[in-house]
């Protein structure tokens, strides 16, 4: 990883005003810590021998001078308008990374509160940051550098929360402006929580958001993750998630991509636990000059774990996509069972995939799978379409529906599901095929 | 070196696999050990080489020493201590190639032995199977079997430093066209240094009658071998180039840094097999073959069509990804490849398709085998670039894991930009069947035999897409391999 100073400078003085504004504690502490980290790798601007980012060049990033971004009191209904919501969620309001009291809802099924919060009764969280690798990633660094307004969610033992937690992170659109969620999430043994991270709004111009979540599944329990990433298409999103599971446990992760300019998604699942399993699925539709790069990796660490990894792209105009993903399985993790694909529809002779799933296994008594496509849709199930009397608009149309409805239909959230058919159906091309 | 003992293959103390850990007693003629321009030098003038030839070297070694030692490439999943590139003889012959045989009744007696000894029975090969051997011993091509036969039909098949004597505008216009010498590290070590290798041209329209061998044999203690090997078909014509590797068992690691480069010409077609059985080195890792060698084929006419086949059972470390560059509409490329690793060798090997003309296609069908404490990658890419229309790809990666100590990795790259483009990969890794097992157990066959056969099967489709003999002895190597990877 090169270093470049230069360009780190304009993160300096925001960074001592942050610190200069609170008294010294264990946040302040955190924040120094990561500071020096992220001064001594910078960004992962280096192209030759980069892999994690081999193709996704963040210098346009690196090279704006972000400013961190302050609150705003955008109004209620300009953010119901471009996030899902529902009446029956915990619904929990970010404006430029600054949390919204005033518009969140308050919870009794589970213990919520923001680090700004935790930092004022001074009680720091014990786990927090412990699952990821600062010194592995820039971002991540400069996240916790930051640390200041992050959600903090702690689902006691044996609690089923009922109604889904509804992260939205709006950003008002302000140019040049970074923000820096932070979620993190535990939820204790048979516990079960359903929790959607929302990164909406943006505007004309450039911006940054920049998240961090943590997630612990504790034994026996189930967490059910939602993400979708829906911003401007002038923003710039990278996304660093990291989940840890124990014995039994059960993780659901559905990721959906609409709107950035560049988008990244960072999600390792380690599975610490013997008998866990982890479904991870994702539907990426990128348009215009846009680029989503998923690096999405799962590792094995104890036996008998079960992984799922099923990721769509649907790609038009100019756009391009980015599969990376790993799984690893350790010598420990015998019986592991593995199936990772990645498939992907291009509709444009202008748009381009880069997809590399990788497998590294150590341990013999497994089995573990991985598949990739990439391509039009099938000529024959076109022609058989036609035959029965569809016309080709109408066909080629239903295949890309059936395309993107088999990841949106596993949505379980009801309110949730019916958002995104609309979000993604509805705009999805009408492409004619030609053949 | 006279004073070497010659270990034959009844007394290879604990390595009963590797049967040809024999080396041969024979007078060389070495170049001082390490890596200089002097060298390059002599190594030119020792082939009496034009100039053109010599430049070419001193350009490629002067763009090496100017990358410096840290280009070598890393990003290969393979772990080995470093290569002190001045510790390696650059430059081998065996004495009597001073006295240039002029048939193979002048070749040295001991050299025909020796051949024998590796089952290249150079005499007999010629009358029975009917197979054009060259022969290449440390870093001279010592013998080449079948000439007139060639010449008939018009197909040179010469070492190649014979032909920048003789044919040197075909050299000068394909060396290094496939691969440059700046391609990559080792790429460009074995441009400065390479010392021979074999020469093929096959006219147009000719289906070159028989099967063309090279047989590759490192016999010299801290010698590095640097073959080069240039292969063209011209328009409409055939050939099938097979290759075959071994060395003897040493305590230290030797480096094989081969450059193996194709051009098939509008409706040509090369069939391109290699069994490779270099010396993996001793059970605890000692020793054994670095075998980083860069291939690759330009498929450049319309409809041409090259096939690589591979058999990897030696060497310490396999770094070699045989690749095609499909520039002619419709043309074809295929990568056919068993990787079988144990004890302690590492292979990381695989392939790159890079579509650039319409209607291409490709089949990329690996499989990997991982015992001991091996580590086994198969990494490849697949390009389709723009103007690729109608391009096709299917790739299938199959590992078996033997034993838990061992590893198997699978790293594929797919790049596609074109939206006609069809490409497809699938990868599985699994265990020998337990149920396959017990099956034939029950059935009185031993468990040792009974893996045997079930790998056998799992490599079949492979080993079907070599020559006849190439696949028998594929086959018994296979078994040699695996002896002691079960119970």
């Amino acid at each position: 990883m090169v270093r470049n100073v230069a360009e780190l400078d304009h993160y300096s003085s925001d960074f001592q005003k942050l610190q200069g504004s609170n008294k010294d504690n264990w946040i302040t502490e955190i924040r120094g810590r990561a500071m020096e980290t992220f001064t001594d790798i910078g960004l992962p601007i280096a192209r030759k021998g980069n892999e994690k980012w081999k193709y996704t060049n963040v210098a346009p990033i690196a090279r704006l001078p972000f400013k961190l971004a302050g609150s705003s009191n955008t109004p209620i209904n300009v953010i119901k308008s471009v996030s899902p919501w529902s009446a029956d969620w915990t619904n929990v309001v970010f404006v430029n990374g600054h949390f919204r009291k005033d518009l969140s809802d308050s919870s009794d099924e589970l213990d919520m509160s923001t680090l700004a919060e935790l930092d004022q009764k001074d009680t720091p969280v014990d786990e927090l940051g412990s699952l990821i690798d600062i010194s592995d990633d820039g971002f991540a660094a400069l996240n916790t550098s930051f640390l200041q307004d992050g959600i903090v969610l702690r689902v006691e033992e044996g609690k089923k929360v009922k109604s889904p937690i509804n992260l939205v992170f709006y950003s008002d659109g302000t140019p040049g402006v970074v923000s820096h969620p932070r979620i993190f999430v535990k939820a204790d043994r048979g516990s079960s929580v359903s929790v959607i991270e929302n990164y909406v709004g943006g505007g004309g111009d450039y911006s940054l958001t920049n998240s961090v979540s943590e997630i612990f599944v504790g034994e026996d329990a189930e967490v059910n993750h939602y993400r979708l990433l829906s911003e401007s298409e002038h923003t710039f999103d990278v996304g660093y998630g990291r989940v840890n599971l124990s014995d039994n446990s059960v993780f659901n992760s559905r990721s959906f991509f609409k709107g950035a300019n560049i988008g990244r998604y960072d999600l390792n699942v380690l599975i610490d636990g013997e008998y866990a399993s982890c479904d991870l699925q994702g539907l990426y539709f990128t348009s215009g000059d846009q680029h989503m790069d998923n690096f999405i990796n799962i590792d094995h660490a104890q036996p008998h774990g079960t992984s799922n990894l099923f990721y769509k792209g649907i790609l038009d105009g100019k756009s391009r996509a980015v599969f990376g993903g790993t799984v690893l399985v350790r010598k420990i993790a015998q019986k592991t069972d593995s199936v990772q694909s990645d498939k992907n529809l291009i509709l444009s002779p202008d748009a381009e995939v880069d997809s590399k799933p990788a497998l590294f296994i150590y341990a013999d008594d497994v089995k573990c799978a991985h598949g990739a496509t990439a391509g039009n849709v099938d000529a024959d199930t076109l022609f058989y379409m036609r035959s029965r009397g569809i016309d080709l608009e109408t066909a080629s149309k239903l295949l890309i529906y059936g395309f993107a409805g088999e990841v949106i239909d596993k949505v379980e959230v009801s309110e949730l599901r019916d958002y995104l058919e609309e979000a993604f159906l509805t705009s999805l091309p009408s492409y004619r095929f030609e053949f | 070196m006279t004073e070497q003992k010659v270990i034959s293959r009844q007394t290879g103390v604990e390595e009963k696999q590797y049967k040809w850990g024999f080396e041969f007693d024979i007078e060389s003629d070495n170049a001082p050990r390490g890596l200089n321009e002097d060298i390059v030098r002599f190594i030119s003038a020792k082939k009496n080489e034009p100039d053109w030839m010599l430049e070419w070297r001193l350009k490629a070694f002067s763009h090496w020493k100017k990358q410096g030692e840290d280009a070598s490439p890393k990003w290969a999943k393979v772990k080995f201590e470093e290569i002190d590139f001045q510790d390696i003889i650059y430059y081998s012959a065996p004495k009597s190639k001073d006295d240039a045989p002029e048939s193979l009744d002048e070749v040295d007696p001991e050299l025909i032995e020796a051949f024998d000894k590796l089952g290249i029975p150079l005499e007999e090969q010629k009358k029975l199977t009917g197979v054009a051997v060259d022969a290449v011993l440390d870093s001279v091509s010592v013998a080449t079997t079948y000439q007139d036969m060639l010449e008939e039909a018009g197909v040179i098949f010469c070492p190649i430093s014979e032909a920048v004597q003789k044919y040197p505008e075909l050299v000068q216009k394909y060396l290094g066209s496939v691969v440059p010498y700046s391609d990559n590290f080792y790429a460009t070590l074995n441009s400065a240094v390479f010392s021979d290798g074999s020469f093929c041209y096959v006219p147009p329209g000719v289906r070159c009658p028989i099967e063309l061998m090279t047989y590759f044999r490192i016999n010299e203690v801290d010698s590095g071998q640097f073959e080069r090997t240039l292969i063209i078909a011209d328009e409409g014509s055939y050939v099938s180039y097979l290759e075959g590797c071994t060395a003897p068992m040493r305590k230290t690691h030797q480096l094989h840094a081969a450059v193996v480069e194709l051009v098939a010409l509008k409706d040509a077609e090369i069939k391109y097999s290699t069994l490779q059985n270099w010396y993996p080195g001793d059970k605890d890792g000692n020793g054994g073959v670095f075998n980083f060698v860069t291939k690759r084929g330009a498929a450049r006419g319309e409809n041409s069509k090259i096939s690589w086949t591979q058999v990897e059972t030696g060497s310490a470390i396999t770094w070699k990804y045989p690749s095609v560059i499909l520039q002619g509409d419709n043309s074809v490329g295929e990568f056919y490849s068993v990787a079988l690793v144990n004890n302690h060798q590492q292979a990381d090997t695989g392939t790159k398709m890079i579509h650039i003309g319409k209607n291409t296609r490709s089949t990329i069908i690996a499989k990997g085998i991982s015992a001991g404490k091996a580590e086994n990658t198969y990494r490849g890419q697949v390009s389709i670039l723009p103007n690729a229309d109608n391009a096709r790809n299917f790739t299938q990666c199959d590992s078996l894991l033997i034993g838990d100590e061992c590893g198997a990795h699978t790293v594929p790259y797919i790049e596609v930009r074109n939206p006609s483009a069809q490409m497809g990969h699938e990868a599985t890794t699994s265990k020998v069947n337990d149920d396959q097992l017990f099956y034939l157990q029950q059935r009185g066959i031993d468990l040792e035999e009974a893996n045997y056969m079930i790998i056998n099967g799992f490599c079949r489709g492979i080993f079907k897409e070599l020559p006849f003999e190439f696949a028998m002895e594929a086959s018994q190597l296979l078994r040699v391999s695996l002896e002691g990877t079960v119970g």
